[in-house]
């Protein structure tokens, strides 16, 4: 269990939501443009954008790297709202051959990489706690909760891979 | 001891691995493979339960999940006894502990079996009819009396020690049934490259194949072609094939769910196993290939032990080895009956006779029967069956015209197979909600227009023979998996006419004879007739009247044929009838796999503050709010609530009290256009509020009524730091979410939830700004620089904060809100700070003292979701000035200005030793009797130690206009009186928030 649950490293969190011109303009902050596609995911070095909504993305980055001024800086003259959420959530990370089945255990989507491919990220549950559930790798997630709910979210993945979940 | 029915080879068992095992205590020996029907009736056991109503001995019926009769409990431990199994689906295993049930003192002589004798005096209906009158006696006589008699088996006393897992499952294509259809479905999709699951109740795949003497299946031998069959789906990686799964319910969008046995069959689970998961699979596109059940005959005294189903009894002797006696009387009127006699024939039992209803019954099976010298008795009915505990002979008659005999006969036997033909299984069909259709040719109900996506295939629609099923099973999973294939294997079996025979065979047995229907339910043919002479019509009102089909077995092998008894009493066809709605589960499921991982602390999230393990190691007492645990005293020594909320209070008064509001929802409102859609959504008036400075906000629904409160600080010219109760968070930003995408998607303003990205610490009492002086970096605490209702931004602990200036006490004090990474060291640097200055921890109790000695409402404790801002004295908040906000247009309603209208008001007791119980109706005029004239209730009532009294908040009818009146509580130890007052208690003009 160890092995298939870890924290993710530190990081420094923004909800960005705005209108087009402000959105177009995040990326000169960003140094990539925001993803527009449904439930996708743009990242560039330790910087990563997670569309969450059509006017809502979830910013991932490296904490002190400034990037929540450099964005207002570059959006001040359009709609939009930063806000910063360092400390309302917290990253956890599933990892290994595991890692999909035991996400079944409380997660009702699809997640075969078909359904759900690497970059894939999305607002959803699992079992009773609301997660964003975003796909790095083939056989590894990158879990955001709420700080509250943590200790539920570990404790209930933990009591899933008790046991063997692939049969 | 040795089994005397065992066969000496043959079938899926393996005769050297013995099994011991105790049913009723005493002991007998099964072997692998077998179920505790299989090993039981290996050891000539057929009696294996106690029927419902009138207790009468009853023998195994079936062989898989539609057995009506052989109910068991299975006992582990104290805490893992599971009743109401089947034993046909019990798989045996070494030191297997099975009871029988329904019986006292024994399964042999049962007490309750009078009720057999009784039975005149208990039709149908008799509960309504006997228990009409006096009412009072339902409570105390019938009902207890009814419920001791009545109920299947018991439950465990102890808690579920047992581990339940859940799955939630994808695929293009899942296969409900490993059958010959649902096999040949399964391996035609396996080829598409999608993802197939294929499920099956029994321990084994293959359903009817595991039995099959002498179908060759593409040149094989039908169990040879199942093996290899099975391993090229177990090859697939793309194939998920789980046994033991029973698919309980169809949910919309081909959500099916699906439990599937563990450990239940092994005899030493590992510890800490598994016991069930459920699976939620959610198909593409389903395959339902759930077979059919075989339907008894309708005759006197068809429910004797020894009285089976035919290919039952063909099933137990070809895949457990178990012969079901020596000498059996085979009664039919459907052809596979002839393919068990002839199995039986050749393993050595005796047929006694084929008795056959069918006047001239004609075809392959037939002809063989008849050239193995069978005796064939056509166009004869069994009319009865000798033997208490076991049937010792059977009674035939030939029909000589349409429901009537000729002459009996006698046979002896130990045995009867019987066959009125196979009813297709439409059950997770029709919950599917599709429709079924009557089938004129088979005399059945069959899928008809689906209404999900799914097609059935096999005998579960009508293609009952092997390469039918197989043929039918393949073109469906191709279907399904929307691939183009075509089946290469051929089929060789013998294949016999599909019709049958549904409802009553004709007797001469009297008008007292017992001809069962439902087993398990105890109705009988009279029941019906009955129900229909008392004029009852529709299947649905028989149904309730009679109980029939409405068993834990939901009629899988009775509802045919009393459709048959019902149309010959009305007159008219079945058809005409209808059919009952089949419902979810299929069959029986434990509580524990549906509860799965919620449960103890995985009931539900257990949320906690950044500061709750301070509270936890400082022996605070915790409420749920919500699913936050919030500390709610903080007990020292011996300390009880009222005497440490007493401490707490008078702490907050005089000197200084920390409080954890970091559950308080918080809200970021950003953008240009914030400020309007602050106008728009709260009651109050937000242009004019200034930069740094914060408003006590009302939020009304639509219908005017209050709906949530807060403190609203403006952060920016465009950002409003919004706050929330602990309860309303999620449904504010929901409704506030709501509004901004339907109503007004032109504003420029956008919503994030910071509810937990801040700690919030309030510092409340006169010592509040001292204690905080020291800590704060670039913030000027001076009442100058920060007044009452402002905040301002800077750090404190070198850690950026959002200090606010606002009160919920009445004293002079500040919401500290940080980071909550750095919740906790601030809040000890504070509590450091605070200690020279007796700083006091408090907890939400005191807090809704200090409140309520205030005045202050709390949203649904004053409020109830009828309650304006006027009802509870908050007109002054709303910016009248406003052209509109969410809730305007019903207060201009008149009943909204009603000043009848319940408002808030103080209440004090004349004694001022009394405290109030909240929820306590309020009258005018002391000594009333119900029904008493209700002027208003109490909302918050508690002592309160600043005042050394008793107070009270009330929301009273015109309560205004009632100040210095004397009103009542009434309460079962008489009136208490009460004067109204104003709702602020304690500094009622405020001036110790200025402190």
């Amino acid at each position: 269990m160890a092995d298939l649950m870890s924290n993710a490293p530190s990081m420094a969190r923004h909800v960005l939501r705005g209108r087009l011109e402000a959105l177009t303009a995040a990326k000169g902050a960003l140094g990539f443009a925001l993803p527009r596609e449904a439930c996708r995911s743009a990242s560039l070095n330790d910087t990563h954008a997670l569309w969450l909504g059509p006017d809502e993305w979830l910013l991932l980055s490296v904490p002190e790297a400034g990037l929540g001024d450099r964005l207002e800086a570059a959006m001040a003259p359009h709609p939009h709202s930063l806000v910063e959420v360092s400390d309302r959530q917290i990253g956890l990370l599933v990892a290994g051959p595991e890692a999909e089945a035991v996400l079944s255990v409380g997660c009702p989507l699809d997640l075969d990489q078909a359904a759900f491919p690497i970059g894939m990220c999305t607002r959803t549950v699992l079992s009773k706690a609301e997660i964003v559930l975003w796909r790095t790798g083939a056989q590894t997630f990158h879990l955001e909760v709420w700080r509250s709910f943590s200790a539920y979210l570990r404790a209930f993945l933990t009591a899933s891979a008790v046991v063997p979940v692939a049969d | 001891m040795s089994a005397p029915f065992r066969t000496d080879a043959g079938g899926q068992i393996d005769r050297r691995k013995s099994l011991s095992f105790s049913f009723d205590g005493r002991t007998f020996q099964g072997v692998e493979g077998d179920t505790l029907a299989s090993a039981l009736l290996a050891n000539g056991v057929h009696l294996m339960g106690r029927s419902f109503k009138y207790h009468r001995p009853r023998g195994v019926l079936g062989a898989g999940s539609e057995e009506p009769n052989a109910l068991v409990s299975v006992r582990r431990d104290k805490a893992r006894f599971t009743p109401n199994l089947r034993a046909t689906q019990v798989e045996l295993y070494e030191g297997l502990v099975a009871q029988s049930q329904n019986r006292w003192p024994n399964l042999n002589f049962d007490m309750g079996a009078v009720t057999s004798l009784l039975s005149p005096f208990i039709p149908a209906g008799f509960y309504y009819k006997t228990f009409m009158w006096p009412r009072k006696a339902w409570d105390h006589l019938y009902e207890p009396a009814i419920r001791a008699a009545a109920g299947l088996g018991s439950a465990p006393t102890e808690a579920d020690p047992d581990l339940y897992l859940n799955r939630f499952a994808h695929c293009e294509v899942l296969v409900i049934g490993a059958g010959p259809a649902g096999l040949a479905a399964a391996l035609a999709a396996s080829t598409s490259g999608g993802r197939v699951m294929l499920v099956d109740e029994q321990a084994q795949f293959g359903g009817t194949l595991l039995a099959a003497t002498d179908a060759l299946i593409d040149g094989k031998p039908a169990q040879v072609w199942l093996d290899e069959t099975l391993a090229t789906l177990a090859a697939n990686p793309k194939v998920t094939m789980i046994c033991r799964a029973n698919a309980f319910g169809y949910f919309a969008h081909n959500m099916i769910g699906i439990t599937e046995r563990l450990s239940e069959h092994q005899a030493h689970p590992q510890a800490g196993a598994p016991r069930e998961r459920l699976w939620q699979v959610r198909a593409r596109e389903v395959v339902l290939a759930t077979g059919a059940i075989e339907r008894p005959l309708v005759f006197p005294d068809n429910d004797r032990p020894g009285v089976l189903l035919a290919d039952a009894a063909r099933i137990y002797l070809n895949r457990y080895g178990v012969k079901p006696g020596k000498r059996v009387v085979v009664a039919t009127g459907h052809d596979e009956a002839y393919r068990a006699a002839l199995d039986m024939h050749w393993a050595g039992v005796e047929i006694a006779a084929i008795v056959d209803a069918r006047p001239n019954p004609r075809g392959p099976l037939v002809d063989a029967a008849k050239a193995a010298g069978l005796e064939v008795k056509q166009g004869h009915a069994i009319t009865g069956t000798m033997g208490e505990l076991r049937v010792k002979g059977a009674y035939i008659a030939p029909i000589v015209a349409a429901g009537q005999v000729g002459n009996t006969e006698t046979l002896t036997c130990d045995a009867v197979l019987m066959s009125g033909g196979f009813t297709p299984s439409v059950h997770l069909f029709s919950q599917s909600r599709g429709k079924v259709v009557w089938d004129e040719t088979l005399e059945t109900y069959l899928p008809g227009q689906s209404a999900e996506a799914e097609r059935s295939a096999g005998a579960c629609r009508g293609k009952f023979g092997l390469a039918q099923a197989l043929a039918d099973g393949f073109a469906a999973g191709a279907d399904a998996a929307r691939h183009d294939v075509t089946q290469t294997f051929s089929v060789e079996a013998v294949e016999g006419d599909p019709k049958g025979v549904v409802g009553a065979l004709p007797h001469n047995r009297g008008n007292g004879a017992k001809a069962f229907i439902d087993w398990q339910n105890d109705v009988t043919t009279k029941d019906l007739k009955l129900a229909v002479r008392e004029g009852f019509q529709s299947i649905e009102h028989i149904k309730r009247y009679t109980t029939t089909g409405m068993a834990t077995d939901q009629g899988k092998t009775s509802n045919l044929n009393a459709l048959g008894v019902i149309s010959d009493a009305l007159h008219r066809p079945i058809p005409q009838i209808g059919l009952t709605t089949f419902r979810m589960p299929y069959t029986p499921v434990t509580f524990g796999v549906l509860a799965g991982m919620a449960r103890g602390d995985l009931f539900d999230p257990i949320r906690t503050t950044p500061i709750h393990d301070w509270a936890v190691e400082q022996g605070a007492v915790f409420e749920d709010v919500s699913l936050w645990k919030r500390a709610r005293f903080f007990p020292q020594a011996r300390e009880d609530m009222e005497a440490a909320v007493r401490r707490e209070c008078l702490s907050v008064r005089k000197g200084c009290g920390i409080f954890d509001a970091s559950t308080l929802g918080k809200i970021e409102v950003v953008g240009p256009d914030a400020a309007e859609f602050m106008n728009r959504i709260y009651i109050n008036a937000w242009t004019k509020l200034g930069v740094g400075k914060c408003r006590y906000g009302i939020l009304c629904r639509e219908d005017g009524f209050v709906a949530d409160d807060g403190v609203v600080g403006r952060i920016a010219h465009d950002r409003f730091h919004v706050t929330t109760t602990t309860g309303g968070a999620a449904r504010v930003l929901g409704m506030m979410e709501d509004y901004l995408q339907t109503e007004w998607p032109e504003l420029n303003v956008w919503l994030t939830s910071t509810t937990e990205q801040w700690a919030v610490i309030a510092l409340q009492g006169p010592k509040a700004r001292t204690i905080l002086e020291g800590l704060v970096e670039g913030i000027d605490l001076t009442p100058e620089a920060l007044s009452h209702m402002s905040l301002i931004e800077g750090k404190i602990c070198g850690v950026p904060t959002r200090l606010f200036r606002v009160s919920f006490s009445g004293e002079l004090g500040f919401e500290i809100n940080v980071p909550a990474e750095h919740g906790r060291r601030t809040w000890e640097a504070i509590w450091a700070a605070g200690q020279p200055h007796a700083l006091t921890p408090y907890g939400t109790e005191t807090m809704h003292v200090l409140r309520a000695e205030k005045g202050f409402i709390i949203v649904g404790q004053e409020t109830d979701g009828t309650a304006t801002p006027d009802d509870v004295g908050l007109t002054w908040a709303v910016g009248k000035a406003k052209p509109d906000f969410v809730g305007k247009r019903s207060l201009a309603r008149p009943a909204m200005a009603d000043p009848a209208r319940k408002q808030l008001v103080g209440l004090l007791t004349q004694d001022p030793t009394v405290v109030l119980d909240e929820g306590a109706q309020i009258i005018v005029t002391r000594g009333q009797t119900p029904p008493m004239t209700l002027m208003g209730h109490v909302t918050s009532s508690y002592h309160s130690a600043v005042m050394g009294r008793s107070i009270a908040l009330a929301m009273v009818s015109g309560g205004r206009a009632r100040m210095g009146e004397t009103l009542y509580v009434p309460m079962p130890e008489g009136d208490i009186a009460v004067t109204v007052t104003a709702p602020v208690f304690y500094d009622p003009e405020g001036a110790r928030v200025n402190g």
